[in-house]
C-alpha cells in the first residue's frame, strides 16, 4: 500500500497497484459531527476525478463525497452503510468508502501529502 | 445588523461550542460531545439549554387585557388560573399562525414566551389590540434556561426547594441567591423538566450548579432532534403564516370555549375547517431503512402522485432511525399509509406514523 494522499474536499486515497481506496478524513468527520447515514456507489460505476461518488449525512446535514481520482468502482464499503457511526470512530482505517480501479495514476500524484493536507486544514478552518 | 449574543456566550465558547447564526443570535449548535451524545444524555439523565434568545414578553393591565389578547390568541385566557400555562399561537386574519407560544397567567397579567425570529413582529401584532390601560415589555435582562431530562427534578430541587411540587405546564416564583426566579415545569424535548427565567447576572451561577451535578450543556442541534422525536413543531419550518392550526393538527390547542364562541383572528376560516376538514394535514413520517428525508423532501403516493412535503426531518438518536414530519393530502393522512419519499432523485419507501415518535414523560 502506498502512503495516503489527500484532496481539498477532505477525502483520502491510498493506492495498491492500480486499486485505490477512498475515504473521508478525520478532519472531515470532526466538521460533520455524528454520521448517521452513508450511501456508497455500486460496483461497475465510472467516476470522474472530483465527481460526486458517495453521500454522507450527519445529524445536521447531507454532504456529497467526491472521488479524488477517476476510475471504475470495484466495491462500496457495506459495513459503514449498515453502521454509519463507524465512520466517526475509524475514518482513515476500516471505514473507507469505496475502492476503484484507477484509470490514470498520474492523478494520484497531483494530490496533497499528509503534511501539506494538515497545513491546508490549518489555513482553511471552517 | 450585528449578531446578538446571550449572557452565556463566553461560557458556551469556553465549553468548546460550535456556533451557528440563528434568528439574529450567535447560538451554540453543539458542544464537544456532539449532537447524538447530547441528545441521549438528556433522555437518560439531564441536559441544560440556553434558550435566552427567545422572547420573554410581559403584559400587565386590567380585565380588558384578557379580551384584547383573546382577539389574537385562541386560548381560554379568561379561565387560565394563576401560574398556569398553555401552548397556543398568534393568528392572522386568515387563521394562519404568526407564531406559536407558551402563555402563562401571572399576578399582574401574562407572560408569553415567543420564538426569537418572530418576537419583534409578534409584539407589533399584539400591540394592535392593546390600549393605554395595558403595559407591555420584552424583557432582555432575563435569561431563559431549560433543564430537561428524568433527573431534572431531583437536581433542581436541591438548589431550589419546592420545584418538585410543580405540575406540567404550571409555574411559580422562587428565590435563588437573593433574586427572584420564575420557574415553570415545561420544555420542548418531550422529557420532564423546567424552564427557568433568571436575571442575566445570575445565570452563570445557576449553570455552575448544573455542571457540578454533571448536567451537560445541550445545543440547538440536539434540541431539534429531541423536539422532532417528541412530535413538536418548529416555527418557520413546520408552522408559518400560511398554515392554520387545523392543518397543523393543533386543534387541541384552540380552547373548547373559543372553538364554540369564536371572536378571534381567522375564526371564520377556522370554523369552516373544523366543520369540513382541511385539504392537507401535518403528520409524522417514518422513512424505511436509514435514508433521511429532510425539509422540502417531496412525498408521493404509492402510485406516484405528489401528495405532500416534508417540513422537518432528521435522524432520531433515541428512536435509532430517521424521523420526519410534513404536510400531506388528508386523503393519505391515515396512520400506516405507505408513501414514497424523493431523496437525491431516488424514491424511497416510508409510512405515515403516529406522533410522537418517542413517548413523552411529562409529570401531570
Amino acid at each position: 500500500m502506498s502512503e495516503k494522499k489527500f484532496s481539498k474536499k477532505h477525502e483520502w486515497v491510498s493506492l495498491d497497484g492500480d486499486t485505490a481506496t477512498v475515504g473521508i478524513t478525520k478532519h472531515a468527520t470532526e466538521m460533520l459531527g455524528d454520521i448517521v447515514f452513508v450511501e456508497v456507489p455500486e460496483s461497475g460505476k465510472s467516476v470522474e476525478k472530483d465527481g460526486q461518488a458517495a453521500v454522507v449525512e450527519s445529524t445536521k446535514a447531507a454532504s456529497d463525497v467526491y472521488s479524488p481520482i477517476s476510475g471504475e468502482i470495484l466495491e462500496g464499503n457495506k459495513s459503514i452503510v449498515d453502521d454509519p457511526g463507524n465512520v466517526n470512530s475509524d475514518p482513515e482505517g476500516a471505514s473507507w468508502f469505496f475502492k476503484l480501479k484507477v484509470k490514470d495514476k498520474s492523478e494520484f500524484d497531483t494530490l496533497m501529502n499528509k503534511s501539506d493536507y494538515d497545513k491546508f486544514c490549518a489555513e482553511n478552518p471552517s | 445588523m450585528e449578531e446578538q449574543k446571550t449572557a452565556l456566550y463566553n461560557y458556551h465558547k469556553n465549553l468548546g461550542a460550535k456556533f451557528v447564526s440563528f434568528a439574529g443570535y450567535e447560538m451554540p449548535i453543539q458542544y464537544k460531545d456532539g449532537i447524538v451524545k447530547e441528545h441521549i444524555s438528556t433522555r437518560s439523565y439531564a441536559g441544560f439549554f440556553d434558550v435566552s434568545h427567545m422572547g420573554q414578553f410581559f403584559l400587565e393591565g386590567n380585565e380588558t387585557l384578557v379580551d384584547a389578547l383573546e382577539k389574537i390568541i385562541p386560548a381560554d385566557l379568561k379561565s387560565l388560573k394563576l401560574n398556569h400555562s398553555k401552548y397556543s399561537f398568534l393568528l392572522n386574519n386568515d387563521g394562519g399562525i404568526i407564531d406559536d407560544l407558551i402563555i402563562t397567567k401571572t399576578s399582574k397579567g401574562f407572560c408569553i414566551i415567543l420564538n426569537a425570529a418572530c418576537k419583534e413582529n409578534d409584539v407589533k401584532q399584539i400591540k394592535k389590540f392593546l390600549n393605554k390601560d395595558h403595559k407591555y415589555f420584552l424583557n432582555n435582562d432575563l435569561s431563559l434556561i431549560a433543564l430537561q431530562g428524568p433527573k431534572a427534578v431531583e437536581i433542581l430541587e436541591k438548589l431550589v426547594p419546592g420545584v418538585s411540587n410543580l405540575k406540567f405546564m404550571t409555574g411559580d416564583n422562587f428565590k435563588f441567591d437573593n433574586e427572584n426566579l420564575y420557574i415553570t415545569r415545561s420544555g420542548y424535548t418531550g422529557e420532564d423538566g423546567f424552564e427557568i427565567s433568571i436575571p442575566n447576572n445570575k445565570v452563570e451561577k445557576l449553570i455552575s450548579f448544573f455542571k457540578e451535578n454533571k448536567v451537560n450543556a445541550v445545543g440547538l442541534g440536539a434540541r431539534d432532534t429531541l423536539r422532532l422525536e417528541a412530535g413538536l413543531c418548529l416555527y418557520g419550518h413546520d408552522l408559518n403564516e400560511k398554515i392554520n392550526p387545523i392543518e397543523a393538527n393543533l386543534k387541541w390547542a384552540i380552547a373548547k370555549r373559543r372553538r364554540e364562541e369564536g371572536g378571534f383572528n381567522g375564526w371564520d376560516k377556522i370554523k369552516k375547517l373544523i366543520e369540513n376538514g382541511s385539504e392537507k394535514k401535518r403528520v409524522g413520517i417514518l422513512p424505511e431503512g436509514r435514508v433521511i428525508a429532510r425539509e422540502n423532501t417531496k412525498i408521493f403516493s404509492e402510485s406516484g402522485e405528489e401528495i405532500g412535503l416534508i417540513t422537518s426531518g432528521t435522524f432520531g438518536p433515541s428512536v435509532n432511525a430517521p424521523v420526519a414530519m410534513g404536510y400531506i393530502n388528508t386523503k393519505y393522512a391515515e396512520i400506516g399509509t405507505k408513501i414514497q419519499l424523493e431523496v437525491r432523485g431516488k424514491k424511497y419507501g416510508g409510512k405515515v406514523s403516529e406522533l410522537p415518535f418517542f413517548k413523552k414523560s411529562y409529570v401531570k
